[in-house]
């Protein structure tokens, strides 16, 4: 391969040779060494979040190689005006700074997800204003290599926009978080995606100067656009984990295409983690639902399923149990695990249960937190919220840690979780979730669920733990409850 | 095309090797994602969150492109997309890098008593 070294000489005399409107060598050193820099601190980066001790200050030297980067850009040549980039710089900061001091911790997933939008439409606009410029102002031909980068940059930029604003519109509850389907939609999605690869293919092949080429240019930013909002509607929201994911991982290409367009390393480089990050994420959100990217994208699970599971539950009956019962046995048990899922985050409930947890400690108890991977609507979502709660990250057990430890567990308090507790993954082949790995609450000596109410889980799915002989059901809102435990439990 | 690669792409050009430059870019790309892969399968599951809230942060890298878009004037078209480019890409960034760190400083491991 060559060096930089090799191809020096050639580099120096085509410099001389050609007549670029300006030449600033020691301005493009500088800006070399900086993204140079910027790379190399951004994975230094993002290797501390290896460690949960040493993550904090992996992230400041990522922020600092972010910083670096944005400095060396601001000495390049071609910009000539300084207002419209400080305008922008502050109100974005302004705006990033107020969204992350006064968000609360429960509302992270949706952060999250109109984050990915605003990262995509950077990279959507900045490839929009390149072909506008090459085409338009320069009047040249854009060529087929960048043409296709600038295809990759605008498609995943487009269709990441619209499908993470989708994404926060279900997380916010402003959409329905049902999956929304339609007659032929599988079909459709599909065509227009095909549709957009058509005319990516032409824009590639057919040459940019003519006025056809820039219309099809625009219309598959449209197609783009359409396509994000169509995959992600027929997505439920316990499904989200790996869209957010998946969304994720194509910002992350998006940026690197940019980089590929800009000619920027520093660009492909970042915009590479992301992607790696995000197809990783995804890919284990998928495995911990036993299901395929496919499955989750145009599975669109729901009505069908329902009523295979609920045929196998009718005639049973649940155990409710009272305030007193429960506290009573959480206080006098010597092993508690406790299951968190998506309704202790819809609740707000995180702070009562690290104050149950305290209570059961102080008579001598002893709590673990069972944390299923896709547990919530993000992955890593609870730990999150317990580790807000204050409850210590040493407690919190990923799901092969602690599967083993539920048989020997006194008590498994359940706490607005349900598929991933739901015994039909691990002895059902007919259930939809069947294949899941599952936490393994039923093992546990008794199971106490706290749950809003009898309807089944998001997904529909009848959970043959709550009629279980061993498990009791205490309804109500999880906080309320919570509350209640805690009284008890302090009086017992 | 900035800087040093753009000379790198003349140079490359005017040889015999013209797809030099853009496999450059394919090698700092696959080699960029397998150094994410190794060290992204190395992140805990405690820390999924925080690790998709850098990521994002560090996606908003299109800030680099955005900010000549919005300060080199080549069209007001271009500087337009550019202001909006850049403030969406300083929300990601800002926003991301200090939503993480507020989180980052939750993760607590247990006092020893």
């Amino acid at each position: 391969m060559l060096t930089a070294f090799d191809l020096l000489p050639t580099i120096l005399a085509a410099a001389e040779a050609t007549a670029l409107p300006a030449q600033h060598p020691v301005r493009e050193v500088v800006i070399e060494v900086a993204y140079l820099a910027a790379s190399v601190l951004l994975m230094l980066g993002l290797r501390g979040l290896t460690r949960p001790d040493k993550a904090r200050r992996g992230m400041q030297l990522a922020a600092i190689g972010m910083l670096v980067a944005v400095l060396g850009t601001l000495i390049d040549f071609r910009i000539v005006d300084y207002t419209w980039i400080a305008l922008g710089l502050i109100v974005g900061a302004g705006v990033g700074a107020a969204m992350s001091i006064w968000m609360p911790m429960t509302a992270i997933p949706q952060r999250t997800a109109i984050s990915h939008a605003f990262g995509a439409l950077a990279a959507t606009l900045v490839g929009i204003s390149h072909y506008d410029y090459v085409t338009r102002v320069l009047g040249e031909q854009v060529s087929r290599f960048d043409m296709a980068a600038l295809g990759f940059e605008v498609i995943f930029g487009s269709l990441t926009i619209t499908g993470s604003l989708m994404a926060f519109g279900k997380l916010q509850e402003l959409l329905p978080s049902a999956p929304i389907t339609y007659k032929f939609q599988n079909a459709s999605n599909i065509g227009l995606f095909v549709l957009a690869v058509l005319m990516f293919l032409f824009l590639v092949f057919t040459s940019s100067d003519s006025a056809s080429h820039t219309v099809l240019f625009y219309l598959m930013v449209l197609v783009g656009l359409a396509v994000g909002v169509l995959i992600v509607i027929p997505i439920g929201g316990a499904d989200m984990p790996v869209v957010i994911s998946l969304l994720n991982s194509y910002a992350g290409l998006a940026s690197s295409a940019t980089g590929f367009v800009l000619g920027n390393n520093v660009l492909i480089i970042a915009g590479a983690l992301d992607g790696a990050s995000g197809f990783i994420l995804s890919i284990l959100m998928s495995k911990a639902m036993n299901r395929s990217f496919t499955n989750v994208l145009f599975g669109a699970f729901g009505a069908p399923t329902a009523a295979a599971g609920a045929a196998s539950t009718a005639g049973l009956s649940v155990r409710p149990i009272s305030v007193e019962d429960a506290a009573a046995q959480l206080a006098y048990a010597r092993e508690v695990i406790i299951v968190p899922g998506y309704g202790m985050a819809v609740a707000q409930a995180q702070h009562q249960v690290r104050e149950l947890a305290e209570l059961i400690e102080k008579r001598g108890g002893e709590v673990k937190f069972a944390i299923h991977p896709v547990a919530g609507r993000m992955p890593g979502h609870m730990n999150v919220l317990l580790a807000e709660a204050n409850v210590p990250y040493d407690k919190l057990l990923e799901m092969d840690e602690i599967n083993d430890q539920f048989s020997r567990a006194d008590v498994a308090l359940v706490i607005g979780a349900n598929d991933v507790v739901n015994p039909a993954a691990c002895n059902d082949p007919s259930s939809p979730i069947y294949g899941m790995p599952i936490l393994n609450a039923d093992q546990a000596q008794s199971v106490i669920v706290l749950k809003r109410s009898m309807n089944p889980g998001f997904a529909g799915i009848e959970n043959a733990l709550f009629y279980d002989p061993k498990c009791s059901l205490l309804f109500g809102d999880a906080k309320a409850s919570l509350s209640k435990l805690v009284a008890e439990v302090k009086t017992a | 095309m900035t800087s040093l690669s753009s000379v790198f792409l003349l140079a490359a050009e005017g040889s015999s090797t013209s797809l030099t430059l853009p496999f450059l870019r394919f090698y700092v790309f696959v080699l960029a994602g397998f150094i994410g892969y190794q060290i992204i399968t190395k992140v805990p599951a405690l820390l999924h969150t925080p690790l998709m809230s850098a990521t994002n942060a560090i996606s908003g890298i299109s800030l680099v492109g955005s900010l000549v878009a919005a300060g080199a004037q080549f069209s007001k078209f271009s500087t337009f997309l550019g202001l909006v480019a850049v403030t969406a890409a300083t929300i990601n960034v800002v926003g991301g890098f200090m939503i993480t760190d507020r989180m980052l400083k939750m993760f607590k491991r247990q006092e020893p008593k």
